[in-house]
């Protein structure tokens, strides 16, 4: 088994950790989330400004572009932790978007926009369509060649975001073949987008139809590198996901084992039962296992198979332990939990969310047999 | 010394333990071997398997860790990991003396005196004494620290009444690490406990084998009538008896080092339930193209990767931050369970054939995953069963209330 990639860390991915540990926890108490859920923009500015001047936005973009240089390994305990923390922001749409440039963009598209992320500027990916069913590929938006350009037709939905972000990385067929481009957000018309309603409120997400949109030449990727750039979006995403389910999985059974150590029925602390005590520990274990996956899958991420392996394998185990650790947390809490004042559905909410986006469990499985046996 | 020098020799020591292995392990023998050390079960299994650890020792790589002067290689944790993973990589016969190497002789190490240390650690290595452990009783399984087997003080002497069950080796063990009671009378159950290295070949002390749900034998009930220990070999004082066993619990449970080595178990390697997806057929078609078949085998791949890489992040200490003795805590319940769960399902990709048993010359792989499936249970049993296991994980790591 050890063909499959060993543990390890980096010691700047241990200081990003324990500052991602910190910082969320005292910008993102519940209250806070709760009051975001509610607002429009959906996240702080404030904080969103800080988390740009500490630098995360620019960990993973190299030196030359104005970045830190440093990798995904050490962008996952951000995620992890504002995972835990259910702290909103554009933060995994920008990263996301920015490794988007890093393996698929020109030069000029690098050297213009990289070092604005790592400054703190917002930005998102428009891949999501009706009929899409995890395969980025497969695209119905068109991009029609014009003097000079192109323009697009057709509608995205599930745009993370999209109100936030200055660039926006869209998927759209050339010539029969998926490739992206990059959309200003001057170039976005206010009437062409609808807010959708998501299951998770701490997210924002966006339908956006972009008929008639007219885009340069230069705002096309290297369409040499297009193959690379969708894997590369795929399994970014499947890491960042994951590890944002992996911390919700840590808060949520804290939070269910808080309830646990303090209700009482028969005269008894409700947590001496064995009925709710041992699924509670079963959520605990497969939560062990998620964080080990995680950290295996942040550490190998680079290596050519041992990291797609190991970064599915993360998300199984993440969305196996975060779907049933919330399941049962709303159970626990009984009638409370049946309630919206009860924590235990946003973290359900969170984990339905997360892996609707870019495959479950069981497509990454599939995916998994396919690499495996 | 410096650590990269210690490396060096660690690595040397590996290699030397590569080329012993490769040269000195016995080829199969023509009757089937143990798969644990639970499992041993005719006197021909148990003469090869003493055999084999005696070589092992001799040749230094069993009990390098443990001091010289009583019989250990002097040597450090590392050069005996690193002969164990030699061990387990190879897939050698497991160490038969397991109580001895793992539970006995660490405790003994810890805690024993300097006269316990010169009578027992280096036939404890060499297997030439047998150790077996008295904690279970007919009615006092997983309340343990309600055993009720009475130990009276007499002189120089405790005598001893009741009896113990479960006892791996029973039958071959001359010596047993016990739990029993000195003071029925103590208000707390628990401090009425003391623990004891006690002989077995005296009179008044007899073990009935008990058949398994295998067909095999493998351990006793071990009846004590009047039986009289000397009293040195008391462990910690009396009314400790609890906190000296759940000592070495920690052992068994994996979440203290200080084990002599080796493999106890034959680790199920989830690429060896490849080989059998691969020729399994139904339909005429091979398993390995029922999609069921391959979600399951892909969820036992991840369940492997995730307790092996469990193990490394528990020497990471900044990812473990927030609950240190998890890892170790829940080690047991995995590795058990998992082994159970594969097994079992070894058994749906057999087809009719699964309908065979041990012996039968049409059953696959001799039956060796029927065994394996229901040698299984002794350990999600043995040792705290799974449910237990989940109490302490609950009530130590989550810090939720204890269940009574």
């Amino acid at each position: 088994m050890s063909q499959f990639g060993q543990i390890g860390f980096t010691e700047e991915q241990i200081d990003v950790l324990n500052g991602a540990e910190t910082f969320c926890r005292d910008h993102a108490p519940i209250g806070t989330v709760r009051a975001l859920i509610t607002s429009d923009l959906g996240y702080d500015d404030k904080v969103w400004a800080q988390i740009g001047a500490l630098g995360w936005l620019g960990i993973a973009i190299p030196e030359t572009y104005g970045g830190l240089g440093l990798s995904l390994t050490e962008v996952v305990p951000v995620c992890e932790q504002m995972g835990r923390r259910m702290m909103a922001s554009p933060f995994l749409s920008t990263s996301l978007a920015a490794q988007a440039l890093i393996v698929g963009g020109t030069l000029a598209q690098k050297s213009k926009i990289l070092p604005q992320i790592a400054q703190g500027k917002a930005a998102s990916l428009a891949l999501s369509e009706r009929n899409q069913a995890w395969d980025l590929t497969r695209c119905d938006v068109q991009a029609r060649r014009t003097q000079g350009g192109y323009v697009l037709t057709g509608t995205k939905t599930l745009v993370l975001d999209l109100e936030a972000a200055e660039w926006i990385i869209v998927s759209a067929n050339l010539d029969q073949k998926a490739c992206l481009f990059i959309v200003e957000k001057e170039q976005i018309l206010e009437t062409a987008m609808r807010r959708e309603i998501l299951i998770d409120e701490t997210k924002r997400g966006w339908e956006w139809v972009l008929d008639g949109t007219e885009i340069t030449e230069e705002a096309c990727l290297d369409k040499s590198k297009m193959d690379a750039a969708f894997k590369h979006i795929h399994l970014t995403a499947t890491l960042l996901f994951a590890a944002e389910l992996t911390g919700g999985a840590q808060a949520c059974i804290d939070y269910t084992v808080e309830y646990l150590n303090t209700r009482k029925q028969f005269d008894k602390l409700i947590g001496s039962f064995q009925a709710l005590k041992h699924p509670v520990v079963d959520a605990f274990v497969e939560y062990q296992k998620a964080r080990s996956l995680l950290y295996m899958a942040a550490f190998n991420f680079y290596k050519p198979e041992q990291g797609e392996v190991a970064t599915r394998m993360a998300f199984v185990q993440a969305d196996k332990t975060l779907s049933f650790a919330a399941d049962r947390s709303i159970q626990f809490h009984g009638g409370f939990g049946f309630t919206y004042d009860c924590d235990a559905h946003l973290y359900r909410r969170r984990a339905i969310f997360n892996t609707s986006q870019y495959g479950d469990r069981h497509y990454h499985k599939t995916k998994l047999a396919d690499l495996l046996l | 010394m410096k650590k990269t020098e210690i490396s060096s020799e660690v690595q040397a020591f590996s290699t030397e333990a590569e080329a012993w292995f490769a040269e000195n392990t016995p080829a199969y023998p023509d009757f089937m071997l143990p798969l644990t050390f639970m499992e041993v079960g005719t006197d021909q299994q148990f003469d090869f398997l003493r055999d084999w650890q005696r070589k092992v020792y001799e040749a230094g790589f069993l009990g390098a860790a443990w001091p010289k002067a009583y019989g250990g290689g002097g040597l450090s944790q590392a050069h005996q990991d690193a002969a164990t993973a030699v061990m387990r990589k190879r897939k050698v016969p497991i160490m038969l003396n397991a109580i001895g190497l793992g539970w006995a002789g660490p405790l003994i190490l810890d805690m024993g005196t300097e006269a316990h240390k010169q009578k027992y650690i280096k036939n404890i290595l060499s297997a030439e004494d047998m150790w077996c452990q008295g904690f279970s009783e007919p009615e006092h399984g997983s309340d343990l620290g309600n055993a009720q087997l009475s130990a009276v003080k007499d002189g120089d002497e405790y005598v001893l009444n009741g009896s113990k069950i479960w006892t791996t080796h029973g039958h071959y063990a001359k010596y047993m690490i016990l739990l029993a009671r000195t003071n029925p009378s103590s208000a707390n159950k628990y401090a009425g406990l003391s623990f004891f290295l006690a002989p077995m070949k005296i009179d008044g002390i007899e073990t009935h084998k008990i058949r398994k749900l295998t067909g095999e034998h493998g351990f006793t009930q071990t009846f004590f009538t009047n039986a009289r220990i000397p009293a040195d070999g008391l462990m910690g004082a009396e009314g400790q008896g609890w906190k000296v066993a759940m000592q070495t619990l920690m052992y068994e449970r994996n979440a203290k080092g200080g084990q002599a080595g080796g493999t106890f178990i034959t680790e199920n390697d989830p690429l060896e339930i490849l080989e059998l997806a691969r020729m399994a057929k139904r339909g005429g078609e091979p398993v390995l193209k029922d999609p069921i078949i391959r979600e399951k085998l892909v969820e036992f791949m991840i369940d492997a990767q995730a307790f092996r890489l469990n193990a490394a992040r528990a020497q990471i200490p900044p990812l473990n931050q927030d609950c240190p003795q998890a890892i170790p805590l829940m080690s047991k319940l995995i590795h058990t369970e998992y082994t159970r769960r594969i097994n079992e399902f070894a058994l749906s990709l057999q087809g009719a054939k699964a309908g065979y048993y041990v012996g039968e010359p049409n059953a696959i792989d001799d039956g060796y995953w029927h065994r394996g499936y229901l040698n299984a249970f002794s350990a999600t049993i043995g040792g705290g069963t799974s449910q237990i296991q989940r109490n302490i994980i609950g009530e130590h790591a989550l810090g939720l209330p204890k269940t009574r």
